[in-house]
């Protein structure tokens, strides 16, 4: 059982003693810190990796799954974590609380993982905490008066949301009497559908707050634009990630008397809807992309919607996912390479002096469109192909609607990017020296975006994972 | 080989792009060289080409991409495709000697053009419907840098609605792509399969919904009246090189889609609609020279015989889908035309869009009031102008005629309402000639003194794409005998 956990368990430690060796180490040398998180970090990736091909088993009495979804799940997350650190290097080494976001980026990792393993609701709810708490820090600790407000939106709206969750677990323990997904899926079917359905609406509310997703969707574009790059950049991609796993699981054990699949949908479309059309008036490159990830999570919701009437759709999500993650981190870690500017027009004459990070970033927008050969194409095309075999091709056309409707904001970016700088204007913010870790970052997200696009055939092999309860 | 064929470009555009402190002329003479090398291959390609059995494709590799959704990397060439891709190397070769007096960010340039010649080869070579859409893509993006990047006018503009609108296209021609691969049994993405197999025949709803969505896609793209908006600005603003690809070859994209995606692999749908099919494409002809004759500014005029031009292939293919009207060699006539004309549109259009653009470069305008009596300053222009513009309105001894020639003979035979189209003939020869006498004689105006004549690099880029149009016009046989195998396998496909 501890083996099964290993990756958890080298999260854990690793967060447990960044924080430790933190207070004792004097500011010059926390870099100590960030070795040992990285470390932490390869470790469970390797060990997730690993274990991939194992059988899947449950542990701790079924409360927990260890199965293809959660070892995917790990690898990303894990992963996705080490690239935060590789775009944040230049923002926090130094910095006053350097170990403590260390820290906080691991704990909040492990919530993650936890929630896309989740099996039994308590520790759904166990795994929601531990996801959002470190994260209302990870927004405060840019002391400034934006990131005090956007701390103060996500806190209040987490806190609302957590307590929904508890009240929809209580709901549903008390109509079946036990919070195993197994137990629930045996026993749901027979208890009332107006308390189920309380339940379920009331689970999915704290889940829909972590992926970011409408109606709990406000405090992600404060977060975004308030909060430190590289918490701007965790925050908008780690907790999406466990929580998508975590309501497909979720969904998969709900009767058919509950009309989950339509609440989903109907979700999932006026979430990419709302995401895409406020992206289209912002000025600053991290709320824009704060309301994108939102539209992300709106296409990521398909999947769910279809889960269980198509072969694609847990495939789909898990490759969606992966894809997201890499895409959005190279879009933020171009945004922290060049911490001068704060407005799109500022972005001009970047790919003149800087090609790799233009092309970095031509990629990581294109990405986000779902341009192909990158790796959101394949997404975008799977989880659209999902939603179509499942039954419902009016998905399908909503998100590629909604494409379009994206393609627009994406171009108000990529297009002064790829412009010449006029001298009137020019600030010399974009062409100055951008910060090398961050630069770093993009280029690697991007190369690995276009790779996992093109490979996305041996990616695939290893999606094609079922769910254990 | 084929792999060869697309991918070189895209190599040397890869290095180019990664060697900053390269001189100017050096890479102006690569892009040339690599354009030289892969038209060869081409050649090498065509020589080895032997016609394939029907729905088989010649020089086909594949290799599984996403077997999870039964997509490859499949690549052939058939009838269909190979005087595309012949054409493509053609046109962006002209292009290439042309460019060589580019004076803004050469290496750039090649570098996207080189990069454009990757994703237009692998589009008509595609055999996998993602594959396809991921090409159709790509053009669009490295077409907007172009528009954007060389542009003049208002060039933001005008790319951006060139992208919307073509994003657009692809996007609904996605959502048909996945249609056809929900109903495909096995689901497949593979065209050569779907073709084998068409999904959807006895469905008529599904059937024609699909077909609707990859109609709309290709008919932005082709552009076809009333989706051809974006055409003109994005012409008048492009560059030079650039008009003459996006005229020359990426509107083929649209057509050839029409004869390789959906007459194959939607027959049934196709014969149900084709004669909305052919009423867009008498409405294209007739509403392109219309609205080309009102023009005044020459590159715009230009834009808008390609309406009419796209329309005969409409119009073609339509009639294909008229299976009650007429016999089988009667289509197949017809789709041989529209094949051919494809080509023939790529050739002319292309010289024509590269010797307009000599008037910007002179004189800094289109505008046909501007300029009065050129022939004389310039004479091999005046020349190659009017060479250009007989070929364009289909005068005997070029290409241009043989094309229009069989798309109306298999057309009228199969519907004869479809006659009404030949005023756009008419039309078309009206208004080359009054742009002839406007621009090349008369009283001289104050661009005319001191307008200088075609320089050699524009002599050697445009000359030999006419020169190719005479020689397919005068002796058609070799082109026509690689297009009609396969013309009929199509019009075979979609009589099923």
């Amino acid at each position: 059982m501890v083996l099964a956990l290993l990756p958890e368990i080298c999260l854990l430690a690793g967060a447990v003693l960044a924080l430790i060796s933190g207070s004792f180490l004097p500011r010059r040398r926390q870099w100590v810190s960030r070795l040992i998180a990285v470390a932490a970090l390869l470790a469970t990736a390797v060990t997730a990796a690993v274990a991939l091909p194992g059988p899947p088993t449950t542990v701790f009495d079924g409360s927990y799954a260890v199965d293809g979804a959660t070892g995917i799940a790990r690898l990303v997350l894990a992963l996705s974590a080490l690239l935060v650190i590789g775009l944040g290097v230049d923002e926090l080494a130094g910095g006053k609380q350097e170990s403590e976001t260390y820290a906080m980026l691991l704990l909040s990792t492990t919530g993650a993982v936890l929630l896309a393993g989740a099996d039994d609701l308590l520790v759904l709810a166990v795994a929601f905490l531990l996801t959002s708490i470190p994260l209302y820090g990870l927004v405060g600790l840019a002391r400034t008066p934006a990131a005090a407000e956007a701390t103060m939106k996500t806190y209040l709206l987490g806190a609302l949301s957590g307590i929904t969750l508890l009240l929809g677990v209580t709901v549903l323990f008390g109509v079946a009497a036990t919070t195993t997904y197994a137990g629930l899926a045996e026993r749901l079917p027979a208890a009332p559908v107006a308390a189920v359905a309380l339940g379920v609406v009331a689970v999915a509310a704290g889940l829909l707050f972590e992926a970011g997703a409408v109606p709990l969707h406000a405090w992600v574009p404060d977060a975004a634009q308030g909060a430190a790059t590289t918490a701007a950049a965790f925050l908008t991609t780690v907790p999406k990630l466990g929580a998508l796993v975590a309501l497909y699981r979720f969904v998969e054990v709900l009767p058919g008397e509950v009309a989950w699949p339509l609440l989903v949908a109907v979700l999932a479309v006026v979430t990419m809807t709302v995401g895409n059309l406020a992206a289209f008036a912002q000025d600053d490159p991290r709320r824009l992309l704060g309301w994108s990830t939102v539209s992300q999570v709106g296409y990521l919701l398909v999947p769910v919607a279809v889960a269980g009437r198509s072969d694609l759709a847990l495939p789909s999500l898990l490759l969606y996912l992966a894809a997201y993650a890499v895409t959005n981190l190279g879009a933020f870690a171009v945004v922290a390479a060049v911490p001068g500017v704060r407005e799109l027009a500022g972005y001009a004459g970047l790919a003149a002096a800087r090609p790799w990070l233009g092309g970095a970033l031509l990629v990581s927008l294109l990405g986000l469109l779902g341009t192909p050969p990158t790796a959101v194409f394949v997404g975008k095309l799977t989880v659209a192909a999902a939603a179509w075999d499942g039954g419902s091709a009016w998905l399908a056309l909503a998100v590629l609607a909604n494409t379009l409707l994206s393609l627009f904001y994406y171009l108000r970016w990529i297009g002064p990017t790829f412009r010449r700088r006029s001298a009137a204007t020019d600030d010399g913010a974009a062409t100055a020296p951008p910060r090398p870790w961050a630069a770093g970052a993009a280029v690697a997200a991007g190369a690995a975006g276009l790779a996992l696009g093109l490979g996305a055939g041996v990616a695939w092999t290893l999606l094609d994972v079922t769910l254990i309860r | 080989m084929l792999s060869i064929v697309v991918f070189l470009p895209l190599a040397a555009a890869v290095v180019l792009a990664a060697a900053r402190g390269l001189p100017d002329a050096v890479a102006r003479w690569a892009w040339v060289a690599v354009a030289a090398v892969d038209l060869a291959l081409v050649g090498v390609v065509w020589a080895g080409y032997r016609t394939p059995p029907p729905g088989a494709l010649a020089w086909s590799e594949q290799v599984p991409w996403i077997p999870g959704v039964n997509s490859s990397y499949h690549v052939g060439v058939d009838g269909l495709s190979l005087p595309l891709v012949a054409l493509t190397a053609v046109v962006f070769l002209a292009c290439a000697v042309y460019a060589l007096r580019e004076e803004r960010r050469p290496r750039a340039q090649a570098a996207l053009f080189l990069f454009l010649q990757t994703t237009c080869l692998g589009l008509f070579v595609a055999a996998d419907l993602i594959l396809f859409f991921l090409f159709f893509d790509l053009s669009i993006v490295a077409m907007y840098f172009v528009i954007g990047g060389w542009g003049h006018g208002d060039p933001a503009r005008s790319a951006l609605k060139f992208f919307l609108y073509t994003f657009l296209g692809s996007l609904a021609l996605l959502a048909g792509f996945i249609g056809l691969y929900v109903a495909a049994s096995p689901h497949t993405f593979d065209m050569v399969a779907l073709a084998a197999a068409p999904p959807l025949t006895g469905a008529p709803v599904g059937g024609g919904l699909v077909l609707a969505a990859v109609l709309v896609g290709l008919a932005v793209k082709t552009p076809t009246v009333p989706f051809h908006t974006w055409l003109p600005p994005a012409h008048t603003d492009a560059p030079a090189v650039g008009s003459a690809v996006l005229a020359g070859v990426l509107l083929k994209m649209g057509t050839y889609g029409f004869v390789r995606i959906a007459m194959p692999m939607l027959p049934a749908a196709w014969r149900a609609w084709a004669w909305v099919i052919v009423v867009v494409g008498v409405v294209s002809v007739l509403y392109g020279a219309f609205v080309a004759l009102g023009q005044t500014d020459l590159k715009r005029m230009i834009a808008y015989t390609s309406v009419n031009h796209m329309g005969y292939v409409v119009l073609g293919v339509g009639a294909a889908g008229l299976v009650a009207g007429a016999d089988a060699a009667t289509r197949q006539v017809a789709v041989t035309g529209a094949v051919t004309q494809m080509v023939a549109h790529g050739l002319i259009t292309g010289a024509l869009f590269l010797l307009v653009g000599v008037l910007r470069d002179r004189a800094g305008t289109y505008d046909m009031a501007s300029f009065g009596g050129l022939a004389r300053p310039a004479p091999r222009f005046a020349t190659l102008f009017a060479v250009a513009a007989f070929a364009s309105l289909g005068l005997p001894g070029f290409v241009g005629f043989v094309a229009e020639f069989q798309v109306f003979v298999g057309t009228i035979a199969a519907v004869p309402a479809a006659a009404l189209a030949l005023p756009g003939i008419l039309v078309t020869a009206a208004l080359f000639l009054r742009a002839l006498q406007s621009v090349f004689t008369g009283p001289a105006e104050a661009t005319t003194e001191g307008f200088g004549d075609l320089r050699r690099v524009e002599v050697w880029s445009v000359a030999p794409l006419l020169g190719l149009a005479l020689l397919f016009g005068v002796l058609p046989r070799p082109l026509l005998d690689v297009i009609e195998p396969a013309a009929q396998a199509v019009t075979s496909m979609v009589g099923r």
